[in-house]
């Protein structure tokens, strides 16, 4: 039996301890705020926050994070008003939006390492994470807003 | 060609589409809201505008009626139905937007209600070609203004007044002799009451009265809901006692399955059952592939499963289709003359007599849609009933093959649309769909099927491949006295029809026979191409490699001439004028050329107007270019100045982007510049990275590390948007695709700008390097 603490709540697991974190979160603890991609740690858009580090749930096991602090976009802030989050309202970042948990979770643990990043910085950051619909010019100043107060 | 059996299939294929009149149920149900808003009788559409569009030609055409978009709850608030797919262009915003101007609702009291299914209900659902805003922008006008002119009316009834002294201001209606107000909510009851008004009485708002179109100052609805993971995409769908099944798909087109081993996937922990899955001969349509199911009790274990299964193919007919090979055969039917579509003057001779050709011999190869959600649907199959939750772009279409594919009635298929990750035409097939359908039936239990990326890329409908040959004859002061150009690529007219050769009319009339320069002698040809693959829409279409090697060649005319790119671009666009091409059927985007011409005193707006904003011929650094191009697509006008910047070892970037979009009349101007920001990320991507090839009939790209998109380190460090204001009653035009094509050539217009070299093969890769 595994157990994990997901959005502040222990979850337990008695199936495949390979399970990639991504499916269990989204199958079997229904909790579909992360999303599926590309299952190869290419696009960023299953990242969720495990401890204070982003990670790609798609790669990560449920064993990897046994015992460990798991953080997905529903678990972000009480009321959907993380800073991140607000920037990303007030700059209309997202088009089709099917990436933007991902792109928020990792701008997210991005400004706990780094309150104040460049925008280069902000770049380097978040080129893990692909929008298809193009979103990034926002995403970037979206990023800059919330490090700069929203 | 004959489309005839397909009509139904062929969505875009106006032409050939069956044409039907508004026709509806005789008894309409409101919306479920007690004691709500449910209005009296039917209305047809009519145009009551200085414009016609092509929207009464879609299957279903328009459906212009309150009781069926509208509804008021006794406490106020405002249901508004949104009766296209949301993919990221924001239509579930501005078409409910529409209706709450006109009908002065105040919009934080609207809710927008997600229309399922149901074309006779709520006429043409399907969200492809640019089309919501341009077809929909009257008739929800209509709509919002018909529900006003009730509660109006109601109100005057209640006090005893003309209704003329009424007026509805903000949520209420409001007597402003006496100074009583009474709110839509007060009003629902007796509203319900009132008789629908006929569209040509209709009084609708002066322009300048409106709060909220035009202006760009609503954020889309889902807004909340994205930022926090709340919104539910066709993914996120879950139900009781759901099943979670990926499915093995021949890896070539047209191939089938031969014999499979079930048994080291059926060990892996979580699965529970493999199944065969029936699949259609090509060319399928949108019908599945067919191939082997792996079901389990969440999708980690069933694409674990389908890892270790064993499967045997046969490969078909398209075993052996090689992009190599087929670029040959392309580009030497390039070079040899093709079916005519096009022909003023007599570009033969006039090349003969020129005193300079060029040519140019440019290369586009498929493309995959990769939209970030990939193909996923949930079914729920009990008896003869069934109901679907998909992210799919055709509602009505996806009923309609559920329907038949499962053989059962029409009005026993409910598809309930969820939010779509995106589309960008890879949704308008409902292959995912109408596999879950078929899986849940033989279960007997509700099923999500989800495509993994890889599944995406290898059994997508891809963008064509084309060779697009273009030759100039210039006479002695460099003027164009000759033009002809050939299309040569497989047709999607392929998935639906075996033995199609030459393009549709919707694939020539996307910047083909349509071009617009002022040129003696054209000729425009196509000669023939077989396809080995699926091919589908994909956003802008064709619009793609037409506006690559028009708009290249337009820069290879100024460095022959050595004249300024921008200057070449307007002397061949020429005079302001309408072009009639000399073309039989000029598809036009089904739209009527009355209300939509081929207008080069636009094109040349939106080239002036970009050349302004975006500062054509500034001073830029050594090692950077700045290229423009200029396209007419989905009826809209756009201009697009790239500055790249090339370093010495070839890697090149994008410091700034200028577009100018002229879409006639708009509606949210903020998602008008998120998709043009968004088309000039797709164009970078396909220009530098778009290329799906085929070895041995099999896509050798399988996910985002070999078919790879600009990521935002690479993105343009700004791209400027600049919407021309439009003129009265412009008709609305498209907005969601015109932003790609004009982004390509414009960025090869650049590179040879700063480097000198001219790039006529996409993706761009590594030719810079060299």
């Amino acid at each position: 039996m595994i157990k994990v603490k997901i959005n502040g709540q222990e979850q337990s697991w008695d199936g495949d301890p390979d399970l990639p974190l991504l499916w269990f979160l989204r199958d079997e603890a229904g909790l579909t705020g992360t999303k599926y991609g590309c299952g190869q740690a290419l696009c960023g858009a299953c990242t969720v926050i495990v401890d204070k580090e982003a990670v790609r749930a798609c790669i990560t096991s449920v064993n990897d994070v046994a015992g460990r602090e798991v953080t997905t976009i529903e678990g972000l802030h009480t009321n959907g008003d993380h800073p991140v989050q607000k920037a990303w309202r007030q700059l209309n970042v997202p088009q089709c939006g099917f990436c933007q948990a991902g792109q928020i979770m990792q701008a997210a643990a991005l400004l706990m390492d780094n309150p104040k990043p460049s925008h280069d910085q902000i770049r380097e950051a978040m080129s893990g994470n692909i929008c298809r619909c193009g979103c990034y010019q926002r995403i970037e100043n979206a990023v800059h807003l919330a490090s700069t107060g929203v | 060609m004959n489309f005839i059996d397909n009509s139904r299939k062929l969505r875009g294929f106006e032409k050939h589409v069956r044409v039907e009149k508004v026709s509806r149920r005789s008894i309409l149900k409101g919306l479920g809201v007690t004691g709500g808003f449910v209005l009296a009788a039917p209305v047809m559409s009519r145009q009551a505008f200085a414009y016609e569009t092509g929207a009464g030609k879609m299957p279903h055409g328009v459906v212009v009626d309150p009781r069926v978009f509208v509804s008021v709850a006794p406490d106020g608030i405002v249901t508004i139905v949104g009766h296209r797919a949301e993919m990221g262009t924001g239509v579930r915003t501005s078409l409910p937007l529409i209706v709450a101007e006109e009908m002065e609702a105040d919009w934080t009291r609207v809710k927008v209600q997600q229309a399922h299914g149901d074309e006779v209900k709520y006429g043409n659902q399907d969200t492809d070609g640019s089309r919501s805003t341009r077809h929909y922008l009257v008739p929800m006008r209509q709509i919002g203004a018909s529900a006003r002119t009730m509660l109006e009316q109601a109100a005057a009834k209640r006090w005893g007044v003309p209704a003329t002294e009424v007026k509805a201001v903000n949520h209420e209606i409001v007597h402003s002799a006496s100074g009583r107000k009474l709110g839509f909510g007060e009003l629902a009851a007796d509203a319900a009451k009132e008789s629908v008004p006929s569209i040509e009485g209709l009084k609708l708002k002066d322009p300048k009265d409106f709060r909220y179109l035009g202006k760009g100052q609503i954020g889309i609805v889902d807004l909340h809901d994205i930022t926090t993971g709340k919104a539910v995409y066709g993914a996120d769908v879950r139900l009781p006692g759901m099943k979670y099944a990926v499915i093995a798909r021949p890896p070539v087109t047209g191939g089938k399955l031969v014999s499979f081993d079930p048994d080291a996937a059926l060990k892996v922990p979580g699965v529970e059952k493999v199944m065969q899955v029936r699949g259609w001969p090509w060319p399928s349509k949108f019908q599945p592939l067919g191939g082997v199911a792996v079901i389990a009790r969440n999708t980690g274990a069933a694409i674990k499963g389908r890892d270790a299964l064993k499967l045997v193919w046969d490969d078909g007919p398209n075993g052996k289709y090689d992009s190599v090979a087929y670029r040959k055969e392309l580009e030497e039917a390039s070079r040899k003359p093709g079916l005519v579509l096009r022909k003023e003057g007599d570009a033969d001779a006039a090349l003969k007599s020129a005193d300079k050709v060029i040519v140019g011999e440019y290369y586009i190869p498929h493309l995959a849609h990769v939209a970030m959600e990939p193909p996923v649907a949930v079914a729920d199959v009990k008896g003869d009933k069934a109901e679907i939750w998909a992210p799919v772009q055709s509602p009505g279409g996806t009923r309609e093959d559920v329907a038949k594919t499962l053989d059962i009635p029409e009005q026993n298929v409910t598809v309930n649309v969820t939010l779509l990750g995106g589309g960008f035409g890879r949704k308008s097939k409902c292959d995912f769909a109408l596999e879950a359908a078929l899986l849940s039936k033989e279960l007997g239990a509700p099923v999500k099927v989800q495509w993994t990326r890889e599944d995406d890329i290898h059994n997508g409908f891809l963008h064509t491949v084309s060779v697009e040959r273009i030759e100039a004859g210039l006479d002695k002061s460099g003027k164009v006295i000759a033009w002809r150009h050939r299309s040569v690529a497989p047709s999607i007219a392929s998935t639906f029809a075996a033995g199609t050769v030459h393009q549709a009319p919707f694939e020539i009339g996307m910047g083909l026979v349509d071009m617009p320069f002022e040129i003696a002698n054209i000729s425009c040809e196509n000669p023939e191409a077989a396809a080995h693959t699926r091919i589908g829409w994909f956003r802008s279409v064709s619009n793609i490699p037409r506006a690559f090697a028009v708009q290249s060649m337009v820069g290879e005319i100024a460095q022959a001439t050595g004249r300024d790119q921008k200057e070449t671009l307007l002397a061949l666009i020429g005079s302001p004028r309408i072009v009639k091409p000399e073309v039989k059927d000029l598809w036009n985007y089904g739209e009527p050329q009355d209300s939509y011409p081929i207008d080069t005193a636009r094109l040349r707006k939106v080239v002036e107007l970009v050349a302004e904003k975006g500062e054509w011929g500034r001073q830029v650094p050594k090692g950077h270019g700045l290229g423009i191009a200029a396209h007419r697509s989905f009826v809209s006008y756009i201009a697009t100045i790239v500055e790249v910047a090339v370093d010495d070892k070839g890697k090149l970037t994008v410091p700034r982007v200028d577009t100018a979009i002229d879409c006639g009349t708009y509606v949210n101007p903020e998602r008008i510049a998120s998709q043009i920001e968004g088309a000039a990320i797709m164009g970078l991507s396909l220009a530098k990275y778009g290329e799906i090839t085929f070895k041995d009939g099999k896509v050798q790209q399988k996910n985002f590390d070999d078919f790879q998109l600009v990521r935002i380190d690479e993105a343009p460090a700004v791209t400027n948007v600049h919407i021309v204001p439009p003129g009265p009653d412009t008709p609305p035009s498209g907005v969601g695709e015109p932003g790609v094509p004009p982004f390509a050539p414009a960025l090869i217009n650049a590179i040879f700008a700063a480097t000198g070299k001219r790039i006529r093969s996409l993706p761009i890769g590594k030719q810079l390097e060299a």
